[in-house]
């Protein structure tokens, strides 16, 4: 936490005329960060920002991300997806190349961003697949996506973004497509590589009982913008409404789908 | 015993893997039930032809004697063709004779049309394999860049381009070609397969005008038949590129909405690399599907462009035939054509199956 990894200032994204994110600042240092809020909040949209990749029609429109010294633009993503950042999309089963053996999905960044031989990528590609918890890191090298459950495949896709090195590693709702079971413990694997390796972990969550057990910091997003800021520890006696109206929603099979209860109805009064 | 059953099963198992079963369990069985389609399809298509000489109102008796033979000869004609013996087993004659390569003789040759046919199959075989490479090249390069830049120039201009090679008709298309490049321009060589000088010292070896010429030796002959090949291959090429590239283009650009396009940008790979090396092992069933159906109908025998550019192919063969009514030469041409096809349509599915195998669950 003492030195600053990511630096966002001011962020704006746009999707035409309309604002999605509205010039939001905050810093990401050694630690494991979280950002909720409800769907359409723009947590995700923030995310993706940062790596540059947002989707189609969306656009960085304005404000200032820096990565170290280095400035992230709009275009010139050379040496820094993949090799800087990593991104861990939400749901493996679609997020891994179905026509790829994991081995080389694991590879990949090495490929696009070492000199190492293919040897000694293997061999790395070996002992992270190790690392991510596959008891059989041959037989994982070699099967297809297809042949490996969610939980198994959440933990290749994290093998293969945290390979080489990143300072910075975000993870967009990894564990949502999983089930219950499964979360904590993919949640334990990457709050585990976050600590052995000193990056930054950006975890973008909307499950704020997970966020406290997990996170050091928490952002809370509402209609993109930034409305609350505090230690994860802190949730439960959060100050702000919006966050004690989050923190009370805990979500449930009855309450699928349908909007959050009223008191978030007054914080949107202004 | 034992020893040549496992030997057998080695062989197979070799076998079955190279052709994408990876599984050894049910390996066998895969390769004897692709085998066993294949020739049902086969059987069945000899007996729809078998029918069709039963159907038509062509005598082939007549046919044979003439109009104007007696009561006695026409009796003695029938009975040496077997017209008499029940169906059954005229069909199990046919299908011996057909399994031996024996077609009967075609009224409107003269030969036997076996030999027709190898001559003319060869010249459609030549000219329709130059046309889907050619064709297959461009419009699955034209595909795969209109889906990367979709909504750009090139898209636009692709889609011209097929919405050209749909709506025109080719024949008059290739009429335009032969005007503008042969009469107006001097650029090509006119309609035929090579020039008069060469086309009867030609010694036929395989069949084939470009491999036939390049092995004799002759000089000029190699390009002449070149010359030749250049327009109708073009026309034909444009008739095949246009479903191929608009295919192609829209098997792409669903891809690279998918998630792991996403994965693969985040991990760094630039657009090109996303393209070929992510997205093309996805889509290479289909991409093949679709290369193989257009190749397909150019076998068919593209009877309009072979009699504009008077090539020897067989759909003008079978024109001919058709006019004449010369049975033989429709059967033939007929049992080739819809073995062509069959066979390259089950090829395409067992490589479709090799492409996709271990990761399709």
């Amino acid at each position: 936490m003492t030195d600053v990894l990511l630096r966002v200032e001011a962020l704006t994204v746009a999707a035409g005329a309309a604002t999605l994110v509205g010039g939001i600042s905050f810093t990401v240092g050694r630690e494991k960060l979280a950002i909720v809020g409800e769907s359409g909040s723009g947590k995700s949209l923030t995310a993706r920002a940062i790596i540059g990749l947002l989707p189609p029609g969306v656009r960085r429109t304005g404000g200032r991300i820096a990565l170290g010294d280095r400035i992230l633009t709009t275009t010139g993503w050379q040496g820094v997806r993949g090799r800087r950042i990593g991104f861990v999309p939400q749901d493996p089963k679609y997020a891994l190349n179905p026509a790829h053996r994991i081995g080389r999905q694991v590879e990949e960044a090495l490929v696009l961003h070492s000199r190492l031989s293919a040897g000694e990528r293997r061999e790395r590609a070996l002992d992270m697949l190790h690392r991510v918890g596959f008891p059989d890191p041959q037989r994982a090298y070699r099967a297809y996506p297809g042949e490996v459950s969610g939980g198994m495949g959440q933990r290749a896709m994290i093998a293969a973004m945290v390979i080489a090195g990143p300072d910075l590693l975000i993870a967009d709702e990894p564990t949502s497509a999983l089930d219950h079971a499964l979360r904590d413990q993919i949640l334990d694997l990457l709050g585990g590589l976050t600590d052995d390796t000193g990056m930054g972990l950006v975890l973008i969550s909307h499950d704020l009982r997970q966020v406290a057990r997990f996170a050091d910091r928490v952002l809370v997003m509402q209609r993109g913008i930034l409305v609350d800021r505090l230690d994860a520890g802190a949730l439960a006696q959060a100050g702000h409404p919006y966050t004690r109206a989050l923190w009370r929603a805990h979500p449930s099979a009855a309450s699928y789908g349908t909007r959050l209860p009223e008191a978030i109805e007054e914080t949107l009064q202004p | 015993m034992l020893n040549t059953a496992s030997e057998t099963s080695s062989t197979i198992r070799v076998a079955s893997r190279w052709f994408g079963f990876s599984r050894w369990r049910g390996a066998g069985t895969a390769v004897v039930r692709w085998l066993g389609s294949v020739a049902l399809t086969l059987f069945g298509l000899v007996l729809v032809t078998f029918a069709m000489t039963r159907l038509s109102p062509v005598d082939p008796v007549l046919q044979l004697v003439g109009d104007h033979a007696s009561a006695s000869t026409y009796a003695a004609a029938r009975l040496e063709l077997g017209l008499d013996r029940p169906l059954a087993v005229q069909f199990g004659r046919y299908l011996v004779r057909v399994g031996h390569g024996d077609l009967g003789q075609a009224s409107s040759t003269g030969q036997p049309v076996a030999a027709d046919i190898a001559r003319t199959f060869s010249a459609t075989l030549e000219l329709a394999t130059v046309a889907i490479v050619i064709g297959a090249a461009s419009g699955l390069a034209l595909g795969i860049i209109a889906a990367m830049r979709s909504g750009g120039i090139i898209d636009a201009a692709a889609r011209i381009v097929s919405l050209v090679g749909y709506s025109i008709p080719i024949f008059w298309l290739g009429l335009l070609f032969l005007l503008l490049f042969y009469a107006r321009l001097h650029w090509a060589p006119g309609p035929g397969r090579l020039d008069v000088l060469y086309q009867y010292t030609l010694r036929p070896v395989t069949g084939f005008a470009l491999i036939d010429t390049a092995l004799s030796g002759t000089a000029g002959a190699f390009r002449s038949a070149v010359a030749h090949l250049v327009l109708p291959a073009l026309v034909l090429a444009l008739y095949a590129l246009a479903g191929i590239t608009r295919l192609s283009r829209g098997a792409v650009l669903e891809q690279l909405g998918q998630e792991y396009v996403l994965t693969a940008r985040a991990k760094g790979a630039g657009p090109w690399r996303v393209v070929f090396v992510h997205v093309l092992p996805n889509v290479t069933g289909p991409l093949l599907t679709i290369v193989a159906l257009a190749y397909a109908s150019l076998l068919e025998g593209a009877v309009l462009t072979e009699t504009v550019f008077a090539w020897p192919g067989i759909g003008r063969y079978l024109t001919v035939a058709l006019f004449a009514g010369d049975t033989a030469a429709i059967l033939g041409a007929t049992l080739t054509i819809g073995s062509a096809f069959i066979l390259l349509n089950s090829l395409t599915d067992l490589a479709v199956a090799r492409t996709g195998r271990g990761r399709d669950r």
